[in-house]
């Protein structure tokens, strides 16, 4: 396979609790804990989830908004931690992000247009015409018109909104959009012309996308690769085929035969329909009880054992 | 014999008094019924006015909304001809309800022992005593852990799924006949998601309570319910038996509902498509026809009635 356009390499990200001036234990909370994920030119990564499973943070030290602990992220082979890191403008064209909630995203003092045309001047941009054009340009791909360049953001719906961010996102041509959960706050029938829309902007863009999401159903339908998270660490990790026909990770089912799914009561229950699997010979899976988790202690040791062409599972030997 | 209805909904309609005297319809004359410890849903997005529909029931309406026509008939009385005083007793004994948001439907400066407690006292005359026994039994009903110790916790101390058992055992503490739950398990993380149905789907099928389920969520509703309400802009489009609404949605903001879904295992099976816009079938009216016909959609926040 061609070198990946990012390359996340055994990151770490903790915090230290407690122990300042309101006391309490000092506790080290490992809320990443040696992700190790590649991306590819075109393609769309999705990091699925619950609530503190680390995924965000993992989006936020791609964005070096969350400096890693330890670990090495790299961009087309060059690091973008530490002393030989890009700075904030450099590193501007390298990732962008969408956020999850339009409504809190948006500076509401600002039209649409300086927010769009602010990061085109700080790139040196200088002239009018051509930022403009530009502004013009990026509405018509996020299917907005050119005269809503003029309004404020409580001027639009959630759905137009969510297109205005996905438009400040793209306007300088990043290499990378990291989307954080982009649809959960909407509609289901906006959902759905948000998810085509980026869709639709991959393929005419060829943009490579990170996505963070608990939704499964979203992920199945937008992602390449599929890595799932559980308490800072990748259990199973994938192509999209193999993650939905054949998971195999205790958390993977879980997260699978809980999703409320309109389909599944024209089957009877989802679980029933998942293949039947077992651990790699003389491994087990880890964590194999994925109800309880201890955030604070170290992982014993365990690894990804690959099982598939591109599908690998964590496990610890048995016994 | 036909089984009579425990709630029965007719020609419900709530409206907002807008400039010039006139009346925009958030509800426009809907009718459904529940039967004794059956789960209803109603589905739709934001502002098809199903909250609106469950508040008007429980009559917690808030000004300047009002129900402008149509009859509550809940165990043969129409709750609108009850006084205040009546409605009040009754909420919280027969009717309960569950919101979306565990942490502001809860008082955050008393325990959660003594927010159930309250129930028994205000419904059943118990004393306090007797009450805080009970609702160390109600919190076990509802499977939280260590009972005893968790009634004189507050609910800041608890996690979302807690909370949302909490509201659960304060609601069901006098064995209503009916539940209303709006997007109960909307703020949750679907494994907790998943828990929280299961325990409201037992715990009313054990106490032969109904439940009227409201929900954005298709996928909650399928699993939850045996019939189903489409609503869309204030009315109900589409009722159904929930397996024949999946399997063969008639209405086509029903259809476009379904297929604006992106469904686990589609890709798999029919490769991956757009999935449908249902404005634009909306705006394409060339190819409406008089049963798809619906709305448009700038309706949604409320078209006029005649006052």
């Amino acid at each position: 396979m061609s070198e990946p356009l990012l390359d996340i390499d055994q990151l770490h990200v903790h915090f230290t609790l407690g122990g300042g001036l309101l006391g309490g234990r000092r506790r080290t909370l490992r809320a990443v804990n040696g992700v190790s994920l590649e991306l590819h030119q075109g393609q769309c990564l999705s990091i699925v989830g619950e609530s503190g499973c680390g995924k965000s943070t993992t989006a936020l030290s791609v964005m070096g908004l969350q400096p890693p602990t330890s670990g090495d992220i790299r961009f087309r082979g060059k690091t973008l931690i530490g002393a030989g890191a890009p700075d904030r403008t450099d590193r501007a064209l390298i990732a962008q992000m969408v956020f999850q909630d339009p409504y809190a995203s948006l500076n509401p003092r600002q039209t649409v247009y300086s927010s769009l045309a602010g990061p085109l001047r700080l790139h040196g941009k200088r002239s009018r015409s051509e930022i403009d054009e530009r502004v013009a340009m990026m509405l018509g791909h996020v299917g907005l018109l050119p005269e809503h360049a003029k309004r404020y953001p409580h001027e639009f719906s959630g759905g137009q909104r969510q297109r205005i961010g996905i438009a400040r996102a793209l306007i300088l041509d990043p290499q990378i959009v990291v989307l954080d959960e982009p649809v959960s706050a909407l509609d289901v029938s906006i959902r759905a012309q948000i998810i085509n829309l980026l869709l639709d902007l991959q393929e005419k863009l060829s943009l490579s996308y990170i996505m963070i999401s608990h939704d499964l159903g979203v992920v199945e339908h937008m992602s390449d690769r599929v890595a799932v998270m559980y308490y800072g660490q990748i259990v199973e990790i994938g192509d999209w085929r193999s993650i939905f026909s054949t998971p195999t990770h205790p958390y993977t089912r879980k997260l699978i035969s809980t999703i409320p799914d309109p389909d599944a009561i024209l089957r009877e229950g989802i679980a029933e329909t998942l293949p039947e699997v077992h651990p790699p010979a003389g491994m087990r899976f880890y964590p194999e009880d994925v109800s309880m988790p201890d955030v604070y202690a170290e992982p014993p040791p365990s690894e990804l054992v690959q099982i598939g062409a591109d599908h690998q599972v964590r496990c610890r030997p048995a016994g | 014999m036909t089984v009579q209805p425990l709630l029965d909904v007719k020609n419900l309609t709530v409206s907002l008094p807008a400039a010039g005297g006139r009346q925009h319809g958030i509800v426009r004359d809907i009718s459904f019924n529940i039967l004794p410890g059956e789960a209803y849903g109603l589905v739709g997005e934001s502002g098809s006015g199903k909250s609106v529909t469950s508040l008007a029931v429980i009559g917690l309406l808030k000004k300047p909304l009002r129900t402008s026509a149509g009859q509550i008939v809940f165990k043969g009385t129409d709750l609108r001809t009850l006084s205040s005083r009546a409605m009040r007793r009754l909420r919280g004994d027969r009717v309960a309800m569950i919101f979306q948001e565990p942490m502001t439907a809860l008082n955050p400066l008393a325990t959660v022992g003594r927010q159930i407690a309250e129930m028994f006292v205000l419904h059943q005359g118990k004393t306090w005593k007797e009450a805080h026994e009970l609702a160390v039994g109600a919190l076990a009903s509802v499977r939280v852990p260590a009972p005893e110790q968790r009634v004189h916790a507050y609910p800041h101390q608890m996690s979302g799924g807690m909370r949302q058992r909490v509201m659960i055992a304060i609601a069901l503490a006098c064995n209503p006949d009916l539940l209303i739950a709006d997007e109960p398990t909307t703020a949750l993380d679907v494994t907790v998601q998943a828990e929280v149905l299961k325990l409201i789907q037992e715990l009313c099928t054990a106490r032969g309570t109904a439940v009227l389920l409201i929900s954005h969520d298709l996928g909650v509703i399928a699993n939850m319910c045996q019939r189903v309400g489409v609503m869309y802009a204030g009315k109900i489009v589409e009722e159904r038996d929930t397996y024949e609404l999946f399997s063969d949605p008639w209405h086509d903001y029903t259809k476009g509902l379904l297929g604006a879904l992106p469904r686990l295992g589609s890709r798999q099976r029919h490769g991956r498509s757009r999935l449908v816009d249902i404005d634009s079938i909306i705006d394409d009216r060339s190819r409406l026809t008089e049963r798809l016909c619906f709305e448009p959609r700038k309706l949604r926040a409320g078209a006029e009635v005649r006052p």
